[in-house]
């Protein structure tokens, strides 16, 4: 089974990621990247860049509203994600419990889901199925 | 889940599972490290098993530790010290290891690079050739992957007896024949490599196509292999064949999805709807190929097999499969790897690149030779070639021969289905 590893970090969190170099940053998450590689669980994974290259489209209006970042309101940013294929929920536990992570840093873990999830008889599920084709053969 | 301990008393059955957990993370770093230490890699796995145990018993009460495989180590390590003493032999090295012990207390030094290096080790001395191919199956799979010996009778439907007494013999036959735990020398190094990797793709057919029983698929047993393939590959990542068995895994298991129906029956590649195929799976299948590819050295067997799947995996159907391409890699494949089953698959793709009757000749061929007298393969593919030629009697026969021969009850039905619909055609 899959799972999603989302790597939030609030305001203290991100201060307290400035007072470590940056080259330990790297090595500290580098290593983490190299267990999970080495245990061949690791089926992929990104990081996302600074807030203020982001935006948010806000639903409160309508039609929905496009402001830059940074996020003002929000105080935990979603920074990167790991998907691993595991036997169970506690592997997946195990793993996130050893990511280099201090304070004000949470690990949010999804199971990803997969086709079984769905009623493969539905219209749309169908379709999805074969946008997902095209976009993969072309 | 076991974080909630700090709140919550602790849930026995949750501990158990997430000691499980790290058990199946940390297994072979423990036996590793304890085989190192001991060199003897049979009392090595019983240490470890003990310390699992151990594990068990204590996490519930005192909370899961923050280093659970240290824990482990240093526990299994204890009980090398004990046993050592109850030896009675007191031996500098005894000492040594004592004082290191204390000096580390229940945080013990982390190299990962030793770790790594002693893992491989352990990959090899559990596919030794000393051991039957059962033998290293079941002993890559308890001590490598750390699956239980429950796991796996049930994973290759035998009885969990049958499974323990494997084991036994096997850690009894490499003693025996003082296997040593090393990585092998220069020389024999791809010989043994072969033999590992081997181990890890009986593991994945195992799951791909189950030898006995009537469960096609065992998904989780196929993405056990492809772990450990993937760990391989990382621990000899300059070996193209290991990049390239993780790459035809990735691009086999891609198709799972698509290879059984709701109610478990098989469904043949050309009537599989491709859109079910795992996308990310065969993406990831082309970046191994691709790491393969640039150690510089070629492609071998496994490289050249990942890549005829490759060509089925980026095919939008049977029509538009590059046929041509296929029949080349078979060839290339033949010539480095030669065995009738390369030649009978050689023959399916002539006939789908030149028609029937070329191919007809080749499994003719084939069949004269004697070879493949046992499997189900050869008649199956002949009984193919005559329905497309329009010799329904002659395909009913050799499709119902195919049935008898088969030992998946779901494959068999597909192939009795087959007779029946050779004569009506």
């Amino acid at each position: 089974m899959k799972y999603m590893l989302i790597m939030r970090a609030d305001e203290r969190a991100v201060e307290a990621y400035k007072d470590i170099p940056f080259d330990e940053v790297i090595a500290r998450m580098g290593a983490y990247n190299e267990q999970l590689m080495k245990a061949g669980v690791m089926v992929g994974g990104e990081g996302l860049s600074e807030a203020d290259e982001g935006f948010v489209v806000d639903f409160d209006a309508d039609p929905p509203l496009v402001t830059d970042g940074p996020y003002g309101e929000v105080k935990e940013l979603f920074n990167g994600f790991w998907i691993l294929e595991v036997s169970s929920k506690e592997e997946a536990a195990e793993w996130a419990k050893r990511c280099p992570l201090g304070p004000g840093s949470k690990l949010e873990v999804r199971r990803v889901t997969g086709e079984d999830d769905f009623p493969a008889d539905n219209e749309w599920i169908q379709k999805e199925s074969e946008w997902r084709e095209q976009l993969g053969t072309n | 889940m076991t974080d909630a301990t700090s709140r919550r008393p602790p849930d026995e059955a949750a501990v158990r599972r997430a000691v499980a957990a790290v058990w199946r993370i940390e297994s072979a770093h423990v036996v590793a490290t304890l085989t190192r230490m001991s060199g003897d890699f049979d009392l090595a796995e019983e240490l470890a098993q003990e310390a699992f145990v151990e594990a068990l018993e204590q996490w519930p009460r005192q909370g899961v530790p923050r280093n659970g495989g240290a824990w482990l180590t240093t526990t299994a390590k204890r009980r090398l010290i004990d046993t050592w003493r109850r030896r009675e032999r007191l031996d500098e090295r005894y000492r040594a290891l004592a004082r290191d012990l204390e000096q580390q207390a229940d945080a013990p030094g982390y190299d990962p690079d030793r770790i790594d290096d002693d893992v491989l080790r352990l990959v090899f001395t559990a596919c030794h050739p000393v051991l039957s191919r059962e033998a290293r199956v079941a002993l890559t799979l308890r001590v490598v992957g750390g699956l239980t010996t429950e796991e796996i009778a049930r994973a290759f439907v035998v009885p969990v007896a049958t499974v323990q007494q494997r084991i036994v013999r096997a850690k009894k036959t490499l003693g025996a024949a003082h296997v040593p735990f090393a990585v092998p020398e220069r020389d024999e190094f791809a010989d043994r490599l072969g033999s590992v990797l081997g181990v890890l793709y009986l593991i994945f057919n195992e799951a791909h196509s189950a030898s006995s029983g009537e469960e096609l698929l065992r998904p989780e047993l196929g993405r056990e292999a492809l772990r450990l393939a993937r760990m391989v590959a990382e621990l000899v990542p300059g070996e193209p064949e290991a990049h390239g068995l993780v790459a035809l895994m990735e691009f086999t298991a891609a198709r799972f999805p698509a290879r059984v129906t709701a109610d478990g029956a098989p469904v043949l590649l050309a009537d599989q709807d491709r859109s079910r195929w795992d996308r990310s799976a065969i993406a990831r299948g082309r970046a191994a190929l691709a790491r393969a590819d640039a150690t510089g050295r070629g492609r071998g067997a496994y490289g050249l097999q990942a890549a005829i799947a490759e060509c089925h995996d980026v095919a939008a159907s049977v029509d538009d499969t590059d046929w041509e391409r296929i029949v080349l890699l078979y060839e290339a494949l033949g010539r480095i790897a030669p065995s009738p089953v390369v030649e009978l698959n050689r023959a399916v793709a002539v006939s789908m690149a030149e028609g029937p009757a070329t191919a007809l000749r080749m499994v003719d061929d084939l069949a004269a030779s004697g070879a493949l007298r046992a499997t189900h393969l050869l008649p199956s593919v002949r009984g193919e070639l005559l329905a497309r030629l329009g010799r329904g009697d002659e395909a009913r026969a050799e499709f119902l021969e195919a049935a008898a021969r088969c030992g998946n009850l779901r494959e068999r039905a597909v192939l009795e289905r087959k007779a029946a619909e050779a004569v009506t055609a």
